[in-house]
């Protein structure tokens, strides 16, 4: 009897360990051994910023479509060199970016127009009645950019307006897709002077609606001896190619709307 | 209308997940979205009503004459987990992009236990092979059933004002549990008992 199952059972494992293995053989796929290794030099965290649903697939972009190998933002400067050795091919230099945001209005500086208690979504309050902020252009201060942040480099205020902290942030870009007030914008890190305000509102309505918005009194403009920034649609914006950092403009801004980065959290 | 019975009894009355409690595993992990909960019921479907056949035919043909019923545990879980190696072969191969939708997820399923149970059940109920494969049609349609529902309830789950202690699976069985007792009204149903 225990024979028997003994030699049933072998006999059936081996049976079924040659099926395997023959079909192993005839089912082969061809693995480019390189996909291996580039798979590893990636970061891993399937943040989406190279424009492919994860690492897995920028890995088989790279050996099958010859991809750029500079697309991962996370990775960095490091990553590329990483991915050109494997390769064997130069990788281009990738400048430092981060994400910062456009809005400095926060609750002390733009009232709330009405109590909102709903979903504490920022996407939520924006479609109810065009947010809850008096300012329809700003920053709404629910957090949606904070939960959509993989790297947990965005905090928020006590004013209710976001944080970014510019060593944790990789510029992947989720902040920008889950803000739906488009306030976050990616610039090279070294341009630390922005205009924090997207208002397209007419001076007087800005007036109106928040102490440090951008009424386009253009003072900013006359100010900039690199002309770096214009005024269109009602708001200034400082061009971060042309930007010399001279900060004449931060001092002529009459409402400080225009600020300089690394802010403290307040 | 025996094979309708049978059909419904294991899809809703007996529902695998929510009534018998088995296969449990995906049930909770995979359900945080509804798409990947479809493919993971897909996938079930798949391999359980395959598992079955084969599990049922080596069971009548090599355990039964041969005297060695004792040994059915392990042969199953030998066909199964081999079964399971052998649709991923074949599926990498044929269709990348399933590979890519439903793969992770079969190595999951060798080791779900639902599959053993349906297998054993088939051969405790006596089923002949036809109604052996429309049992396993059955059992995982229910879990199709089960999974996306759930999911679906997850979902929602996210947006709702959970006390801190509660967020994740302990919420989540709760709901199983209710869900559960939901499903239990399909009891009596055509004169099918739990």
């Amino acid at each position: 009897m225990i024979i028997t199952a003994v030699v049933c059972f072998s006999i059936t494992g081996l049976i079924l360990g040659i099926i395997l293995s023959i079909a192993g053989r005839y089912f082969n796929v061809k693995v480019d051994l390189r996909e291996e290794k580039i798979l590893d030099s990636l970061p891993g965290i399937n943040c989406g910023a190279c424009g492919y649903p994860g690492c897995g697939a920028y890995a088989a972009a790279i050996i099958e479509k010859k991809e750029e190998l500079t697309k991962c933002i996370p990775g960095g400067n490091e990553t590329a060199e990483k991915l050109g050795l494997i390769m064997g091919i130069q990788a281009g230099r990738m400048e430092k970016r981060v994400a910062r945001v456009f809005c400095n209005g926060g609750r002390d500086k733009s009232p709330e127009r009405f109590i909102y208690s709903g979903i504490s979504s920022c996407t939520a309050v924006n479609i109810t009645g065009g947010g809850n902020k008096a300012c329809v252009y700003g920053c709404l201060g629910l957090g949606d950019c904070m939960r959509s942040c993989p790297f947990d480099a965005i905090v928020m205020r006590d004013d209710a307006i976001p944080h970014i902290d510019e060593e944790k942030c990789t510029s992947c870009g989720k902040c920008v897709i889950a803000c739906p007030r488009q306030l976050i914008d990616i610039i090279p890190k070294d341009k630390k002077v922005i205009v924090a305000c997207k208002s397209r509102d007419t001076g007087a309505e800005v007036r109106k609606n928040c102490t440090v918005g951008c009424t386009a009194c253009k003072l900013c403009v006359k100010a900039c001896s690199s002309q770096a920034i214009t005024v269109e649609d009602n708001l200034a914006c400082i061009h971060p190619s042309t930007c010399t950092l001279q900060k004449a403009c931060i001092p002529t801004c009459p409402r400080h709307t225009i600020i300089e980065y690394p802010k403290t959290i307040s | 209308m025996e094979l309708f019975l049978i059909f419904f009894a294991a899809m809703l009355v007996n529902n695998i997940i929510l009534i018998r409690f088995l296969g449990l595993c995906p049930f909770f992990g995979v359900s945080n979205k509804i798409e990947t909960s479809i493919s993971m019921g897909l996938a079930v479907i798949f391999v359980m009503t395959l598992a079955v056949s084969v599990s049922w035919t080596i069971y009548h043909l090599i355990l039964v004459p041969l005297d060695l019923i004792f040994l059915r545990t392990a042969f199953f879980i030998l066909i199964i987990a081999s079964l399971v190696q052998l649709v991923e072969m074949f599926l990498k191969k044929t269709s990348p992009t399933l590979y890519r939708a439903l793969g992770i997820y079969l190595p999951l399923i060798t080791t779900n236990c639902g599959i053993l149970a349906v297998a054993f059940l088939n051969i405790d109920f006596e089923y002949s092979f036809l109604e052996g494969v429309i049992f396993a049609l059955g059992a995982s349609s229910g879990f199709v059933i089960a999974i996306v529902v759930f999911a679906s309830l997850r979902e929602r789950l996210e947006r709702a004002p959970i006390p801190e202690s509660f967020k994740g699976y302990p919420i989540s069985f709760i709901l199983a549990s209710l869900l559960s007792l939901a499903f239990m009204g399909f009891a009596g149903m055509f004169g099918l008992q739990i």
